[in-house]
């Protein structure tokens, strides 16, 4: 596992108070939304404040969230390409 | 239909601690943060309800406190709410305010108003029913005692859930009491000054 992986893992935890979970408990490939971790709209909202605070990543396309969103893998890859800062 | 109401449990959150129908039932150290205190109530209480961690400290206090009360049980899904406070919303509005200099935060802007406590309390308790939410200076137990018996008379509920929820500058006031057709203390403005008083200070 990357350090970014580990790094947007425990971001997650935190931004979004999921007081219970712990790091070693999300999956890389596990979906983020629907039967995964059940994130909901609010938290797609901070995972894209997250991307521009973090990462200086600014959604151009909502739509694009569904992708970006649907893992850690796929989130870490996507502020591998695109980040800024 | 005039019919006699009555209190059945009724429970304060305050200074730190927690009464059930007067008697104290849950007592934390006095110099714990709200957040801490709060979590340590759920924790006690062996809550299993993630969605805790999520909410604002205001509705933290009404999800709380409507579990203490009713031992996280509702059955009449009808039961209405009918809430106040003096404070509205305005620790979240003041932290929301704070991040629009930056990165305006959605989970905090979703806490922006008193009455999305009703709507947690709802979904926790699946409840289709009337709720309402009002702004007083000080808790006011005429409000409370008019409009619910207004629903009683209108027949349009047989359990109303009251609640004094108050959170300003962290200091947490919390006095929330059922109300049926029959058992428990008449339900009056003098009945509710006693409940609501005794620990108050």
């Amino acid at each position: 596992m990357s350090d970014l992986h580990t790094e947007l893992k425990k971001s997650i935890i935190e931004q979004l108070n999921l007081e219970d979970m712990e790091v070693s408990e999300i999956e890389n490939d596990e979906h983020l939304f629907g039967d995964g971790l059940g994130l909901d709209s609010i938290d797609a909202l901070e995972l894209i404040v997250l991307l521009e605070k973090d990462y200086g990543i600014k959604l151009s396309d909502p739509n694009q969230g569904k992708e970006i969103f649907n893992s850690i893998n796929t989130m870490a890859d996507f502020i591998e390409k695109n980040r800024t800062r | 239909m005039n019919r006699e109401l009555f209190v059945h449990n009724s429970i304060v959150i305050r200074n730190s601690k927690v009464y059930k129908n007067g008697q104290l039932i849950f007592e934390a150290e006095t110099d714990l943060s709200i957040s801490k205190f709060l979590k340590k109530i759920y924790k006690q209480q062996e809550l299993k309800y993630p969605k805790f961690f999520k909410m604002d400290n205001l509705s933290k206090l009404g999800y709380l406190g409507v579990e203490l009360l009713t031992h996280g049980d509702i059955q009449d899904k009808e039961t209405a709410l009918v809430f106040a406070n003096s404070s509205s919303s305005l620790e979240t509005d003041t932290a929301y305010a704070e991040t629009m200099n930056e990165f305006p935060s959605p989970s905090l802007f979703v806490y922006t108003l008193p009455n999305i406590m009703l709507g947690e309390i709802s979904i926790r308790h699946q409840l289709r029913s009337e709720n309402v939410f009002f702004i007083s200076e000080d808790f006011d137990p005429g409000l409370f005692v008019d409009y619910s018996k207004a629903l009683f008379q209108q027949k349009k509920v047989v359990n109303v859930l009251c609640g004094w929820v108050d959170l300003h500058n962290n200091e947490y006031d919390v006095f929330l009491w059922q109300i049926a057709l029959s058992g428990g203390k008449k339900f009056n403005e003098e009945e509710l000054k006693k409940l609501y008083l005794p620990t108050h200070e």
